[in-house]
């Protein structure tokens, strides 16, 4: 493997490992801050309860996307230094927009947040969980548009002579509708990907018979925001598609293993396509359903992969502009698939619990269990084919991925980077795996001691609350 | 000034933040084991960090995030060319933020030590190796211009020069100080009286490291006099440090080693000024606040996001220490051996 492979290769390994815990941080941070407010409000008991014992796995999970994150920011300049130049005029601007006014607002509020519970007014201490959640929405707002630019650069100009695309509108940048479909469809999906958790760590108390009254609520909570939220990935999701027809049609005929342009083109369930990936050999098909997605109209023509490569190779120059077809095929299946299944088993066990009955039979352990991974698996795949299939570009039309990489350093440079990273990002997942399996297992604790109002910065005799 | 010279400013204001800020973690890291004895007072001065050590952080990152959108040519330069010791620090950076949040999950004595040790050596590495990235900064490292693209041109041993070993040296020690004397005003007992031994005993080391590499730096930079005044200011700042540690006002000891570390920075960026990165091979393949930067457009509009926001985080950041003004001591660890995971709730 020469550099570029193993720079691709780092990148993706460190981005999906990162984007593990991003969506969980995400959505479960907004659904501790209602508990919380729940609590507040009512002063019932089991929504402190609720609020501490889903704080403690949200914390956990934080924790690794707090480093992974370094990493990414990093990356960039460290594996993709020519890309970074390229770009940086217009990429950098959001990258540190993010810093400025979402990290900061995060990791401060978060840390007032987690010590601060004997050391603030019971309102101020509340409101800092809403500004840390609220952080991680601006967060991935800024993120999302710098990646939406990859996807579709606008607001911009090319320089020649300095070899580098130039901002030239901002606004364009932040709010392109590629942005903003893609921020409607990554934040729903983090809130699926959350109640999902929930729902699943609740589940799983109930059938223990452990803390009912916590579990029933919190399973209750997890599984309306799992139903939701659904709903509005798949309008968003629907929304994204019909963008992509149009600024990236490569990628949806990728999608669709559209070979040849089609009005009433089919959704295909399952295909099988030659080695050589230029044509299909079998497939079951739905017909008209993907001119539907794309164009909103059954009859639409979907451009397909052998029409769109003559086509960029001859507006711009000679080359392979297919990306990888099966990645992109059962990515983008698999990524709508593990989502249904999440859907499913969220449908039947809120039917059950709404009867005041737990879901009988052996599947239902299995399935609860399988609950918190299956968004995950979903989100994952949704961004390996977002990404996949834009290849060969970086930034789609302006500068290719192997353009990017850094010239400056070797492969075996990149490779032991690589091999340390993994190793250490594996290590790692297996001890914070651990660590929420065991806080899980430890459950939801009473408290024996009230919580008072205190004035800020508290009473320093005390014994803390919350201490490292 | 024009946009260039103020994003030059920003860029070094963000690493006096940074600098500062976690420069005290990172001391408060590596004294774990020296200032702390048992598991109370472990806690204790981890508690210390606790609300505050990842807002720290963020500094390093939009740092990093405004390089990249101001200068994106030192930012590609700098991050390609000194890869292995930056991940080196990232490879710390993910340890040590994983081990305060773990540590103490567990009551185990082996769980605890091990992360104790994480601890320790991933504050130990980024703060020796800050000093040794800076110091070949200003000194200037291999750059060379080919297709019209300044690249790094040297080897992960061409960074490691007496010069820059030497600028590890007083990050390493400087940092260390530092966190004692944070650790002297927001401890209290033993650690504190421990901590502020260990501020005269390393603070003399860091002062005589401070001395002989600024001393370089002023010659080697000999015509621009402000660095000579500036290297001054750093250096009775970092007296008056120590000479208040001694005295018990440890208040005004942090606000001096702070100021210290503000105008040892202060000193670099001015040696370095008008260049970011220049190259000891060639005076045309140096970058500067000019060739290396973002187009006017850009720096306006980063100069009204951050004329906006700055303000506000300084604000909110400031006021996390205010919440959490009072000292930790050892003895407000209730059940310190055990840990929130090792018993299984009714």
């Amino acid at each position: 493997m020469n550099s570029l492979d193993l720079a691709r290769w780092q990148f993706a390994i460190t981005t999906v490992y990162h984007f593990i815990f991003v969506p969980i941080t995400i959505g479960t941070g907004f659904l501790v801050a209602g508990l919380q407010t729940a609590w507040y409000r009512t002063s019932k008991p089991h929504y402190l309860r609720a609020t501490k014992f889903f704080g403690k796995l949200f914390l956990i999970n934080f924790a690794m996307g707090v480093v992974t994150g370094i990493v990414q920011e990093f990356q960039f300049g460290m594996n993709w230094s020519s890309y970074s130049r390229f770009v940086g005029d217009i990429f950098g601007a959001p990258l540190a927009m993010e810093g400025l006014l979402a990290f900061f607002l995060e990791s401060t509020f978060l840390g007032i947040w987690i010590f601060g519970w004997d050391r603030l007014p019971k309102k101020l201490h509340l409101a800092s969980i809403w500004a840390a959640s609220f952080g991680t929405l601006f967060s991935a707002y800024f993120i999302l548009a710098a990646n939406a630019w990859m996807q579709h650069p606008v607001g911009y100009t090319m320089n020649t002579a300095r070899g580098r695309a130039e901002l030239t509108d901002i606004f364009k940048v932040l709010t392109q509708n590629t942005a903003l479909a893609s921020f409607g469809h990554t934040i729903p999906a983090a809130f699926f990907t959350a109640g999902a958790f929930v729902a699943g760590v609740s589940a799983y108390l109930l059938i223990k018979n452990r803390d009912v009254t916590m579990a029933r609520s919190t399973a209750r909570l997890g599984f309306i925001t799992v139903i939701v939220a659904f709903i509005l990935v798949a309008v968003t999701g629907d929304l994204t598609a019909r963008i992509m027809t149009t600024q990236q049609p490569m990628k949806m005929a990728a999608a669709e293993a559209l070979y040849s342009s089609e009005a009433n083109a089919p959704f295909s369930l399952f295909t099988i396509g030659t080695l050589d990936g230029s044509r299909s050999v079998f497939q079951i098909d739905l017909p008209g359903v993907l001119s539907f997605m794309s164009t909103g109209s059954t009859n639409g023509v979907v451009e397909g992969i052998n029409d769109l490569q003559n086509k960029y190779a001859q507006q711009f120059g000679a080359g392979d502009y297919t990306p990888n077809i099966p990645i992109a095929y059962w990515g983008f299946r698999f990524m709508i698939g593990f989502g249904f299944l999440a859907l499913l088993f969220s449908l039947i066990a809120l039917y059950r619990i709404n009867r005041n009955e737990l879901p009988k039979g052996k599947w239902f352990l299995p399935a609860m269990i399988s609950m918190p991974f299956l968004p995950l698996l979903a989100n994952s795949f949704g961004w390996i084919f977002t990404e996949n299939a834009r290849q060969p570009w970086a930034v789609f039309g302006l500068i290719k991925t192997a353009d990017g990489v850094s010239p400056a350093v070797g492969a075996g440079s990149v490779a032991f980077t690589l091999v340390v990273f993994t190793l250490l990002y594996g290590v790692l997942a297996i001890i914070e795996f651990g660590l929420m399996l065991r806080a899980i297992k430890v459950g939801p604790e009473t408290f024996d001691r009230p919580i008072e109002d205190v004035a800020v910065g508290g009473d320093s005799d005390r014994t803390l609350t919350m201490a490292y | 000034m024009t946009f260039n010279t103020f994003w030059f400013i920003v860029i070094a204001v963000l690493w006096i933040g940074y600098f500062i800020l976690e420069g005290f973690d990172f001391g408060v890291g590596m004294l774990l084991k020296a200032v702390a004895k048992d598991q109370a007072e472990r806690r204790a001065v981890l508690t210390t960090l606790g609300p505050v050590w990842d807002g720290n952080e963020v500094w390093l990152l939009v740092a990093g995030g405004a390089t990249f959108a101001a200068f994106p040519e030192w930012y590609a330069t700098l991050f390609s060319g000194f890869y292995l010791p930056l991940f080196l620090i990232l490879l710390a950076l993910i340890v040590r933020g994983v081990a305060f949040e773990y540590r103490s999950k567990y009551g185990d004595k082996q769980w605890r030590a091990r992360w104790d040790n994480a601890i320790v050596v991933a504050s130990f590495l980024p703060a020796l190796l800050w000093g040794v990235a800076f110091a070949n900064i200003v000194r200037g490292v291999p750059l060379e211009k080919k297709n019209g693209v300044i690249e790094y041109a040297g080897g992960f041993f061409n960074l490691l020069n007496p010069y820059a070993l030497l600028g590890g040296v007083v990050t390493l020690t400087v940092f260390l100080t530092h966190g004692a004397i944070f650790l002297s005003l927001k401890t209290d007992g033993a650690i504190r009286e421990r901590a502020r031994a260990l501020v005269t005993k390393i603070g003399l080391v860091a002062a005589v490291a401070t001395v002989a590499f600024l001393g370089i730096t002023t010659v080697a930079f000999n015509d621009k006099h402000e660095v000579y005044a500036l290297a001054f200011i750093v250096a009775l700042s970092w007296l008056a440090a120590l000479q208040f540690n001694l005295k018990g006002r440890e208040g005004y000891s942090f606000l001096f080693s702070s100021i210290a570390l503000a105008f040892a920075v202060i000193t670099l960026f001015t040696a370095l000024y008008p260049n970011v990165m220049p190259s000891s091979l060639l005076e045309s393949a140096s970058l500067n606040i000019t060739n290396a930067s973002s187009t006017d457009y850009t720096l306006k509009v980063m100069t009204i996001v951050a004329l906006i926001l700055t303000p506000i985080v300084l604000i909110y950041q400031g006021w996390t220490y205010w919440v959490f003004r009072k000292r930790v001591s050892a003895k407000q660890i209730s059940t310190p051996e055990v840990g929130v995971l090792d018993r299984i709730n009714p």
